[in-house]
C-alpha cells in the first residue's frame, strides 16, 4: 500500500469517525425531555391543550414508580392518569381542577411539589432555619473570640521577654 | 488547657458518635417496624379512609353477579362488607387467598372487583385459589380502580351500611390482619 493511499484511509475514518459523532452528539443534544407517551394516539389533537395537558401531568407523582411523574412513567396507571388529565382538559377544566381531582383520589402525595401545611412546613423552611442556626452559630463564634482578645502584658512580663529576647 | 476546655473537646468529639447512634437507633426502630408489618414505607395512605365510596355500576365474570356502589352499600346494612380488588395475574392476590377463605368461613361477606382482567383468567384464577366472594365485578377500564384511589392490587376495604369507607390496607389481606383489624372493625360497625 503506497504512503498517500494509507493517508487517505486514514483521513476517511476519521472523517466518518466525526460525522458519526456529530450525528449522535445532535441526537442527544435534540432529544426531547423524557415523556413517556409512547403512543401518539395519546395526545390530544388541539396542541394547546396537550401542552397543558403535559404541564399538569409533569406535576403529577406515578403511584406506581413514585419518583417519576405521569408524563415520565411507563407504567400502566400512569396511562390511565394520563388520560383522565387529558379527558378534564378537553372537557375545559382548570389546571386546579384537575390537580383538585387527583388530589382527592390519592391525597396530596400525588403532588411533586407538595403544597405548604403544617406537615410540609419543615420541608419548605429547612433552608431559611439551616441558614438562621448558621449565622448565629458564625455569630457566637465571632463575639466569643472577640471576648478572648488576650489581656496586654504587664510590666513585669514585658521585662521579663525582654530579657529573653 | 483548663479542665473546662478539655471536658469541652470531649464533648465535641462524641457529638458524631451520638448523632451516629441516633441514626442507627431510628433504623433499628424502621426496620423492625417494616418486619412486624406495622411501617411500610411504600404505602401513601389512601385520603378516601373515613368517606363515602365512588359509585360505581360494574358487571359481573359470569357466572358470578357484578353489582354497583348502592348495592355494596344496601349489603352492608347488617355488617360491613368486605371489598377485595383482585386480579389473576397479580401475584399477592394468590398469596392472601386463604386468610380471604378464613374471613369467609367466619361469615365476612366478600364482595371482589377483578381489575383488568379477562373473565376466563378470572375464573381460571378462582379455580386455582378458591372462590371467597359472594359477587365479583369486573373493572375492565380501571375507572372504578382509579376512583377508590388505588394504585395496585390486592387492596382491601370495609364499607359501612352509610357506605363509608371504615378499614383499608394498601396490600394483601394476613391472619394477623383479620384478628386485630378486621375484625374488631366489623364488630364496631355492626348494627
Amino acid at each position: 500500500m503506497k504512503l498517500s493511499e494509507f493517508c487517505l484511509r486514514i483521513q476517511k475514518f476519521f472523517g466518518s469517525f466525526f460525522q458519526k459523532r456529530t450525528f449522535f452528539l445532535l441526537v442527544f443534544l435534540s432529544a426531547p425531555p423524557a415523556f413517556a407517551i409512547s403512543d401518539p394516539r395519546e395526545m390530544l389533537p388541539n396542541p394547546q391543550q396537550e401542552a397543558r395537558a403535559e404541564a399538569i401531568g409533569s406535576q403529577l407523582r406515578c403511584l406506581v414508580c413514585q419518583n417519576e411523574s405521569i408524563e415520565e412513567s411507563d407504567a400502566d396507571l400512569a396511562r390511565d392518569l394520563r388520560a383522565k388529565v387529558r379527558e378534564q382538559v378537553k372537557a375545559g377544566r382548570s389546571d386546579a381542577e384537575v390537580v383538585a381531582w387527583m388530589v382527592a383520589r390519592y391525597g396530596s402525595f400525588v403532588r411533586l411539589r407538595p403544597p405548604l401545611t403544617a406537615a410540609t412546613f419543615l420541608l419548605y423552611a429547612t433552608p431559611v432555619l439551616a441558614l438562621l442556626v448558621g449565622g448565629f452559630a458564625a455569630w457566637v463564634g465571632r463575639s466569643r473570640q472577640a471576648a478572648h482578645v488576650p489581656a496586654p502584658l504587664t510590666e513585669a512580663e514585658r521585662a521579663r521577654l525582654a530579657e529573653l529576647s | 488547657m483548663s479542665g473546662a476546655g478539655i471536658a469541652r473537646r470531649r464533648l465535641l468529639m462524641l457529638a458524631p458518635l451520638g448523632v451516629a447512634a441516633a441514626g442507627g437507633a431510628a433504623f433499628w426502630t424502621m426496620l423492625t417496624r417494616m418486619q412486624e408489618g406495622r411501617f411500610d414505607p411504600h404505602d401513601i395512605g389512601n385520603p378516601m379512609l373515613g368517606k363515602h365510596i365512588p359509585d360505581f355500576d360494574l358487571p359481573g365474570v359470569a357466572p358470578a353477579q357484578g353489582f354497583s356502589a348502592n348495592q355494596l352499600i344496601a349489603a352492608a346494612r347488617q355488617q360491613p362488607v368486605f371489598l377485595n380488588f383482585f386480579a389473576s395475574w397479580c401475584i399477592p392476590c394468590a398469596s392472601e387467598a386463604e386468610s380471604l377463605a378464613e374471613l369467609g368461613k367466619r361469615g365476612v361477606q366478600i364482595w371482589g372487583i377483578a381489575y383488568k382482567d379477562q373473565p376466563a383468567k378470572t375464573n381460571g384464577f378462582l379455580d386455582q385459589y378458591g372462590n371467597p366472594y359472594a359477587k365479583i365485578a369486573a373493572d375492565t377500564t380501571g375507572n372504578t380502580f382509579i376512583n377508590f384511589g388505588l394504585y395496585g392490587v390486592p387492596e382491601n376495604f370495609l364499607i359501612d351500611a352509610g357506605g363509608r369507607i371504615v378499614w383499608h390496607i394498601a396490600g394483601p389481606l394476613s391472619d394477623q390482619a383479620i384478628d386485630q383489624q378486621v375484625m374488631p372493625t366489623i364488630a364496631k360497625f355492626k348494627s
